[in-house]
């Protein structure tokens, strides 16, 4: 009895079976019927899309719902098919997927654990879906991680940058396009150093949450092997809005750059609260006084308004890239909406865009299936150049933008410019690094539901 | 029967009835209609409604009979699943422990919150006891993150080895009742209707049955009584020699008690547990849920978990999609018109439907929803359903 | 007599209590941190104090639990958001110099103010944006709260608490609701005038060395501006027969009405009032912190905490609970003290009010036999 499962729903949805089988009263469970959770048997193939619609993080899940909109219209041959036509993979036909109509359904994550999961899990047993993405923060990634793990879907995260999505919460059934802590770290070490010298005195400000932690850690240690020295690294709570009174002593530490560690709102508040103390115009031990954001979105910054300036981060893309995918995705989303993509909305089209290519190469919905075509899985063409989903700890591991706050910006949406694409060899990581969950993480084993 | 009397035994064979058959009740559309939007009979929302149940129930123990406003509930609902949790990750994966280990760490957390906070009366409780869950949540969140799992909660993995369980190796543990699997479903297809029959599902709504007949006897006891005298009148209870402290401490710590069995059972059927579940609008849920719902009423607070949880789960789900697909019959004109109208108001909006259905109820409904009910059956002038209604209204406590 | 010798009792032993405090602070940490904590520390008390000056107003004179208050809050920051976005009115110009991200010629926004003024003086009434808001809000907020209490406040001052919270609640999530379905969700950056960027330098004023105790203009502005306020509320209260006549009539409604005054007009009018120094607060807090739709519930359950910490009903008690806790959240922040207490600046506000409620059981001004029941 152990071996038991969700429903699915979408057997009859689909129409397959309601037209004639179900005529009479028929008690069946969930395993004899299938071969996997929710296996699609009509012409279509229902995926979740689950972003926060309310909350802070409304906005950013509102770009992702664009993103996920534009990606079911290019599954199904629709629109100018963005990224299909540059994406490594020629598998996918711009029929749906394995010949079934992509439909979709949407939730709200409310940017909280419990929520995420409650969405999740009804759409895998209300409107069986085979595939849950999107999310806007590590707190729900990883919960709606393991809640595909038990569950036997695949899920593809959305925006979560924390190291343990893919470190010592990793699971065989979720996957991470979007880059993290380590990589931030050690794409914005070698340029911070170039750019302000190797004896800075670096104070940290860290959001006193799990993402936060990985962070600091991942700053602290490449920065720390160039020569920087840490003064301090205060924690601040998520739910801090004015961050003064952890601004106001950084002076008198003998500190001469920030580190905020800080996403969202928090950063938002954090560095203008910082600029305001015009910390920036300062000179500590003979060096012009510096702010760096590790973590950028350029959705969030644009709260923070002209305070970005000149500030030092990292993305996971950016829309002005000039690479062919790039141009296109940025064509097609931006002909459709009107304004360009955000980081978010990237990497849950590219996931989209990914889960539906391992399927089409697999040629089956079921998750092992579809893991197996995903692990090791190499491509380009997706915006961040050559990029491979590592089979060990399925993460994706690919170039890293470094930014910086643009002096002079063209447009609203022109906040950030490249500073430099750091190549992947320098943000790769063995996967029992220790800052992943050393060698005590694990995959696991993949599980396909019934 | 059972210690009750008849108007109350049958609203309990009512609230049976409506329990056991809430898989059919809840799924009233066809799965290929447009309206199956709005079934509610999937099994995680129908564990939640009777979870969500059992703590407003509780939660109206407290408030509905002595008065006293906690605004801090959901921590113990948050002790009670962190309990849970690490007795399933290291102990054993049957719920029934893990339950009961929700309530007993509930009942000591409520016993020290509810000692200190009963010292004061009136808002200057409320502002404690918020202060005590506002804590709680704070440090889960963060400098607790060893024990609690911080932001990202605790779940089961495939490293966890309870004692008690033969789990083969990297095999992710699962919450079971002596080997019946949470998650185990019967589905019952008739015509182009789909029910699903669910044990994790049945298992609550025991409890929530069990929880309730208790709240019954409870209302229905000296105890219960001896609550409602320090509602009206506190002073008037000293100056008859009697400490209302320990009958108030009672109530407080038995609310706990229930908060943690639901905080146990959210575990149970959904192994996760995470801080947001303490923070202070989760408290302030329970406190809507009651009132929408009709405080000191018996059945009140469930309806009004009921509603508030049916919101959050089928309202934000309603897409531009699915309002496209549900007015197509009509002339594109209208039907835009239609879906521009309609849209604010779910998906993204929900909440401000929420808002409004709040402030409409206490406008115009002061009584919560079983006033509503109760209007209702007056309307129709039957005299069975007046007589439901008066059942329903006779545990209201005279202010 | 009794009453006033407690309160004497009460007002030393506060005294006594804060001289303590600082004599402490000041040997554990500098003298320099000292200052500058306390200095934020106080410019973060003027906002919990202005927000809880109102929830008090409305508390003492009308008896309701306005859990809208936040909203109000939020309401007079977009206000400025709302200025600034009209002064920033715009036609698009084509520039085919420039392309836009698509490629397309770019299309650029030139405000009429521009068109009006010359970019000069275009830019800068744009640049004093929020300070200009202060003169639009003050209307708009009165009206709110006067719209608020008619419509809906007044048909609840027979009902019980439980039911104010609700209703008020229920308001609050329509009225951010509605904010965010104009605004987005994102924070919207509104910065000050150019000319109060920066920070003063207070140390050098002091004698101390250069760059240590610095704090921006803004939030000096802030602070000054929160103690203008509360002083001009106090003062009418105090000073105009207006004000005397609010007061009696806190005291004791019936009263006063039946000595033929018409006392809920005028309660009426401190609704409005206290919409007004909400909307204010809001107002000049948007420069500080980028305005975003829940930054009103942010600072309900903490304003909340101050008016009772303060003492239900009592002004006084408010503002001095806003200042409290705000010099103790500012010091609480500090690396030194979490190194040694991790996790106290999470929860100092909540640990401070435990425990002086339970010193102090209606507060620290609270009077007997409001909200007890």
């Amino acid at each position: 009895m152990s071996k038991t499962d969700l429903t699915r729903r979408g057997l009859l949805k689909t129409g397959a079976v309601a037209g004639a089988g179900v005529a009479l009263p028929t008690i069946f469970t969930a395993q004899s019927a299938s071969a996997f959770t929710n296996e699609p048997t009509g012409g279509s193939v229902t995926l979740g899309f689950n972003v926060p619609q309310t909350g802070p993080y409304a906005d950013e899940g509102a770009d992702e719902l664009r993103a996920y909109e534009l990606a079911v219209e290019h599954l199904n041959g629709g629109g100018d098919g963005g990224m299909m036509s540059t994406f490594s993979s020629k598998a996918l036909q711009g029929n749906g997927i394995l010949g079934k109509k992509v439909e979709y359904v949407t939730g709200d994550t409310q940017t909280k654990a419990d929520a995420a999961r409650a969405s999740a899990k009804s759409m895998i047993e209300k409107d069986g879906a085979v595939m849950i993405t999107g999310g806007s923060s590590s707190g729900v990634a990883v919960a709606v991680q393991a809640l595909c793990q038990e569950a036997g879907v695949i899920f593809m995260a959305g925006l979560t940058h924390s190291n343990d999505t893919t470190g010592k919460d990793r699971k065989a059934n979720g996957f991470r396009h979007f880059f993290n802590s380590y990589m931030s770290g050690a794409a914005l070490a070698p340029v911070l150093a170039g750019a302000y010298g190797t004896d800075r005195k670096a104070y940290h400000l860290t959001a006193d949450y799990n993402w936060g932690y990985t962070t600091e850690e991942a700053v602290k240690a490449s920065t720390e092997a160039l020569g920087w020295e840490t003064v301090a690294a205060v924690k601040t709570p998520l739910t801090q809005t004015d961050f003064s009174s952890y601004i106001a002593p950084v002076l008198q530490s003998g500190a001469d750059t920030l580190v905020l560690n800080h996403y969202g709102g928090n950063m938002v508040n954090s560095l203008t609260n910082a600029v305001q103390f015009g910390l920036r115009d300062k000179q500590v031990n003979g060096k012009d006084f510096q702010i760096i954001v590790p973590l950028y979105s350029r959705l969030m910054a644009k709260g923070a308004g002209a305070n970005v300036k000149g500030i030092f981060g990292s993305t996971n893309w950016h829309w002005s890239l000039q690479d062919e995918g790039s141009k296109a995705f940025v064509k097609s989303f931006g002909t459709k909406y009107g304004f360009p993509p955000s980081q978010a909305a990237h990497t849950c089209y590219v996931q989209a865009l990914l889960y539906a290519d391992a399927v089409e190469r697999a040629g089956s919905f079921n998750p092992c299936a579809v893991v197996e075509a995903l692990e090791g899985f190499e491509f380009d063409g997706m915006g961040n150049g050559k990029t491979l989903y590592r089979a060990d700890d399925h993460q994706c591991f690919k170039d890293v933008l470094v930014v910086k706050g643009k002096e002079n910006p063209d447009s609203e949406f022109d906040l950030l410019e490249i500073v430099e694409v750091t190549p992947v060899d320098q943000v790769t990581y063995a996967p029992d690094h220790p800052q992943m969950g050393g060698a005590e993480a694990t995959l696991g084993t993949c599980n396909p539901g019934a | 029967m059972l210690g009750l009397d008849k108007k109350d035994f049958r609203l309990l064979v009512i609230v049976v009835a409506l329990t056991m058959l809430a898989p059919f009740l809840l799924n009233p559309f066809p799965e290929s209609s447009g309206l199956a939007q709005f079934n509610a009979g999937y099994p995680d929302l129908m564990q939640r409604f009777v979870i969500f149940g059992i703590f407003a129930i509780g939660f109206n123990i407290l408030f509905g009979l002595t008065g006293y406003l906690s605004f801090g509930h959901a921590a113990f609902l948050g002790v009670g699943s962190y309990a849970a949790i690490w007795m399933m990750k290291l102990v054993t994966l049957n719920v029934i422990p893990a339950i009961i280990m929700g309530v007993i760490f509930a009942g000591i957390f409520a016993l020290a919150v509810g000692y200190i906070s009963l010292r004061r009366s009136g808002i200057y409780f409320s502002i404690l006891t918020l202060a005590f869950a506002q804590m709680s949540y704070a440090l889960a969140y963060s400098v607790l993150t060893p024990i609690t799992g911080g932001e990202t909660g605790l779940q089961i993995k495939a490293t966890d080895r309870p004692i008690l369980s033969n789990l083969e190796p990297g095999e992710i543990g699962r919450a079971n009742l002596f080997g019946m699997d949470m998650r185990t479903s019967f589905e019952l297809g008739l015509g182009d209707w789909l029910f699903t029959f669910n044990s994790g599902y049945y298992i609550a709504a025991v409890f929530m049955i069990l929880a309730f007949y208790l709240s019954i006897r409870i209302f229905r006891s000296p105890f219960g009584t001896m609550l409602r005298a320090v509602k009206s009148n506190q002073t008037r209870m000293y100056y008859t020699g009697l400490n209302a402290r320990p009958y108030t401490l009672a109530a407080f710590v038995i609310s706990g008690m229930y908060a943690g069995l639901a905080g146990g059972l959210l575990v149970a059927m959904d192994t996760q547990a995470g801080p947001e579940r303490m923070f202070w609008t989760a408290s302030g849920e329970v406190v809507l849920m009651t009132i929408l719902g009709g405080v000191g009423t018996l059945i009140g607070p469930v309806l009004g978990a009921g509603a508030i949880k049916y919101m959050e789960n089928i309202l934000s789900k309603i897409n531009k999609d699915i309002l496209h697909q549900w007015f197509a019959i009509l002339p594109d004109g209208i039907e835009n018109f239609l879906v521009t109208i309609v849209y604010p108001f779910v998906g993204k909006g929900w909440h401000l439907t929420l808002g409004i259905i709040f402030m409409a109820v206490v406008i115009f409904l002061p009584g919560g929803l079983v006033e509503g009910g109760q209007r209702i059956a007056r309307l129709f002038g039957r005299k069975k359903a007046k007589g439901d209604a008066e059942e329903a209204t006779q545990s209201t406590p005279a202010e | 007599m009794d009453n006033s010798r407690s309160n004497l009792t009460a007002t030393t032993g506060v005294l006594g209590a804060i001289v303590a405090f600082f004599v402490v602070v000041g040997l554990l940490f500098g003298v320099e941190a000292t200052i500058l904590q306390t200095l934020d520390g106080l410019s973060k008390g003027s906002a919990y104090a202005l927000i809880a000056l109102g929830l008090t107003l409305i508390f003492g004179t009308l008896g309701v639990v306005n859990f809208a208050h936040g909203a109000l809050f939020m309401i007079g920051a977009f206000c400025a958001v709302t200025l600034s976005r009209v002064l920033t009115l715009s036609h698009t110009v084509i520039d085919e110099s420039k392309t836009d991200f698509l490629g397309n010629p770019s299309k650029i926004q030139v405000p009429y103010l521009y068109d009006w003024f010359g970019k000069e003086t275009g830019d800068a009434i744009i640049d004093w944006a929020v300070p200009l808001a202060i003169l639009f809000s003050i209307p708009i907020m009165v009206l709110v709260g006067i719209v608020m209490e008619r419509g809906l406040i007044k048909h609840f001052y027979k009902r019980p608490h439980a039911d104010q919270i609700l209703v008020t609640f229920g308001l609050a999530i329509v009225l951010q609701e509605i904010i965010k379905a104009f605004y987005g969700a994102n924070p919207i950056p509104t910065p000050a005038p150019a000319a109060f960027s920066g920070s003063f330098d207070f140390g050098a004023m002091l004698g101390f060395d250069p760059n240590v105790i610095i704090y921006p203009y803004w939030r000096i502005i802030y602070f000054a501006f929160g103690a203008l306020l509360i002083g001009g509320v106090f003062a009418f209260l105090q000073f105009t027969t207006f004000g005397m006549v609010v007061r009696a009539g806190m005291a004791d409604r019936e009263t006063v009405q039946l000595l033929g005054i018409n006392i809920d007009r005028r309660f009426t009018l401190m609704f409005g009032l206290a919409a007004a120094v909400a909307g204010l607060a809001g107002v000049m807090y948007t420069p500080i912190n980028s305005p975003n739709y829940h930054m009103g519930m942010d600072f309900l359950v903490l304003s909340f905490v101050v008016v009772v910490v303060g003492g239900m009903g009592s002004l006084p008690g408010a503002v001095l609970a806003g200042f409290l806790l705000g010099v103790l959240e500012a010091f609480a922040s500090m690396g030194e003290v979490l190194e040694v207490l991790p996790g106290l600046n999470q929860i100092i506000i909540f640990l401070v009010a435990i425990i002086i409620l339970l010193t102090r059981p209606r507060g620290l001004m609270g009077r007997k036999g409001v909200m007890e029941e």
